[in-house]
């Protein structure tokens, strides 16, 4: 009888925290960000600010790695592609911060439709080997065309964006900070909206069982093609976001160490979670910012290694933890679980 | 004179291609046998050059041992690769070990840039390769021909071994029918290992041969990897006959664009390698049929 109650209970709070797990994420979230802002030290927002668009760039790779099932380190070029163009509208006069997202948006969805065109043709390492010419490619590119990035010296001095056209430009660490999180958090529950629902399951199906999704009539190239394009948007806008932090932009800025870490930040998340390639963007960030201070000069190897413990000891990344650590607690002690609690798994495995 | 200069290219192409070609016969049999994409291949190359550029003093005998322990040295990193790698086979996809080279690429790139500094290296080599030699009315610098020469014998080498030894028929066999080698008492773990371990060594030696033409710095082993990509992928995935034709290809496309149009070089090799991609009529390992 006791033991019966006590599954009632265990239950209950099980439905408790399936509710409210899925704010605890946004939740603590808001309150780093928060903190960090309550903080007086402007050094600390500037750093923070920073940290978002690569954290885009990673919720981009997310979508095409995990959602569409495409490896990538190729989404740099249409985080290129915003960058360059924000960065020219700014030079340009346009000061609308709106209108440089919007641009840069779109600007990035042309890129990545077109080089999508081939990759989406293409599954699993494949991929990653061709979307690996695609950074080089935006790197040579960045460096080479002078007219448009400055070469390798890159585009300094770009004027600060402004929220709205009477407002004053956006200059105060503070507020670039506040606006840096508002554009990515919308970013990234847009993008989870849109892959939510008959989309997600349609995507799961693609990456479960890809022949008979296609015999079903789905057209799964253009479905892929279509999510790559959407997250060439998102890479766009996290370009956008570059410029507006920075306020500088150099061909290293766009190149292969950034593809890098947004895929080393996706691999620490989980490949599928958005907001879990977000945190692990600002975690890769974190350390190597905390670290390099000891360490100048030798980012990729600690990228690099990064890279080598997140594949050993982070299988499936951030996400998967609470099961792994779940499973090995049961593992450790089998008696304590008793017939009670079993007896449901069984029966909802047999249905 | 102009001309004699894109000749003269023209050749040393032919050669760096061949060396590429070499290289990559690892890199591609490896990703065909046992799925390994291998992204150190290009640290690899560059950790070869440096240890030929660094043991090589002048003297026929340093040349001899920088030539074999470059050779031991690729071996050894396509050893740890193989032992990496190895741990994550079964369990966890091919993403996982292609990510795992990823880090180990990043790391071994750094650690050659602190053993060995941020300037181009060129081996230093005996008086008598330095000087030049009267090839059909053309004067050629004679290391250039030494290492074409050289390229071509592993080439042939190469060659003979996958298709007439047992060893290079098992390879084959790993590509076609992994389960078919083992229903024959071998391991297939210990072929792919093997096959990286092998392709590391031709790595090492191909770097090398390269460093006397272009030399070697801190950006070899991402230009090579590249290429390298570019050159399976255009080969056709696992296939060492389409890897030797687009290496020669893509070696002349360096070469001697690097000196036409130096700007378009890159452009000229992803551009091949996108039409060869979109005008495929066979599709590639990794492909959809469409």
């Amino acid at each position: 009888m006791s033991a019966f109650t006590h599954a009632r209970t265990s239950d209950r709070i099980r439905l408790l925290l399936r509710r409210v797990l899925p704010w605890s994420a946004p939740v603590l979230a808001a309150l780093g960000i928060a903190a960090v802002v309550a903080w007086p030290d402007t050094y600390l927002h500037a750093t923070a600010a920073r940290m978002f668009p690569l954290a885009l760039l990673a919720v981009s790779v997310c979508v095409v790695t995990g959602h569409a099932g495409l490896p990538t380190l190729g989404q740099v070029a249409p985080y290129a592609a915003g960058a360059y163009t924000t960065a020219h509208l700014a030079l340009h006069g346009v000061a609308d911060a709106a209108l440089h997202l919007l641009a840069a948006a779109a600007a990035g969805a042309m890129v990545a439709a077109l080089v999508g065109v081939v990759l989406a043709r293409y599954r699993g390492t494949v991929v990653l080997m061709l979307s690996l010419a695609v950074a080089e490619l935006t790197t040579i590119t960045a460096s080479q065309w002078r007219t448009v990035s400055g070469g390798t010296d890159g585009l300094a001095g770009i004027p600060a964006p402004r929220l709205l056209p009477g407002l004053p430009p956006l200059l105060d660490d503070r507020a670039v900070l506040l606006y840096a999180a508002a554009v990515a958090a919308t970013a990234t529950a847009v993008a989870m909206r849109l892959l939510g629902g008959n989309r997600q399951l349609l995507l799961s199906a693609v990456r479960g069982n890809e022949a008979r999704a296609a015999a079903s009539g789905h057209r799964v190239t253009t479905y892929l093609w279509v999510v790559h394009a959407g997250a060439g948007a998102v890479a766009g806008i996290g370009g956008a976001l570059l410029i507006h932090t920075h306020r500088w932009i150099t061909p290293a800025d766009v190149g292969f160490t950034s593809a890098a870490l947004a895929l080393l930040a996706v691999v620490i998340g989980g490949t599928a979670s958005l907001p879990g390639a977000v945190v692990g963007a600002v975690m890769v960030l974190g350390v190597r910012d905390v670290v390099a201070v000891d360490l100048p000069g030798h980012a990729p190897l600690l990228l690099g290694a990064l890279f080598v413990a997140a594949v050993y000891l982070l299988p499936g990344g951030l996400t998967a933890l609470p099961a792994r650590l779940r499973r090995s607690l049961r593992v450790l002690r089998p008696p304590a679980n008793g017939p009670d609690t079993t007896a449901p798994h069984m029966s909802r495995r047999t249905s | 004179m102009r001309v004699d200069a894109y000749l003269m290219s023209a050749v040393d192409g032919i050669a760096y291609g061949l060396l590429l070609a070499i290289a990559a016969a690892g890199l591609t049999v490896s990703f065909g046998a046992g799925g390994v994409l291998n992204l150190a291949h290009g640290t690899l190359i560059a950790l070869g050059g440096y240890v030929a550029a660094a043991i090589s003093t002048g003297t026929w005998a340093s040349l001899a041992a920088a030539v074999a322990l470059a050779t031991v040295a690729g071996a050894a990193g396509g050893g740890v690769l193989a032992a990496a790698t190895a741990r994550l086979r079964g369990r966890r996809g091919h993403l996982d070990q292609a990510l795992l080279t990823l880090g180990i690429a990043l790391i071994g790139a750094d650690l050659l840039t602190i053993a060995f500094g941020p300037d181009v290296l060129r081996p230093q080599l005996p008086t008598a390769l330095d000087g030049t030699a009267t090839v059909a009315g053309h004067r050629y610098p004679v290391d250039r021909l030494a290492v074409l020469g050289i390229a071509v014998l592993i080439a042939a080498a190469g060659y003979v071994v996958l298709h007439h030894t047992r060893a290079g028929r098992l390879v084959w066999a790993t590509v076609d029918d992994r389960a078919m080698v083992a229903g024959i008492g071998v391991n297939p773990a210990v072929v792919d290992a093997t096959v990286l371990v092998a392709a590391g060594a031709l790595a090492g030696v191909a770097g090398a041969l390269t460093t006397p033409i272009l030399g070697v710095g801190p950006g070899t082993a991402e230009t090579t990897l590249l290429l390298s990509l570019v050159i399976v992928v255009c080969g056709g995935l696992g296939s060492v006959p389409g890897a030797v034709i687009a290496a020669v290809g893509v070696g002349v496309v360096q070469t001697v664009g690097v000196i036409a149009v130096p700007a378009l070089a890159p452009y000229l090799l992803i551009a091949a390698m996108a039409v060869v991609l979109l005008a495929r009529v066979s599709p590639l390992q990794g492909e959809v049929g469409s």
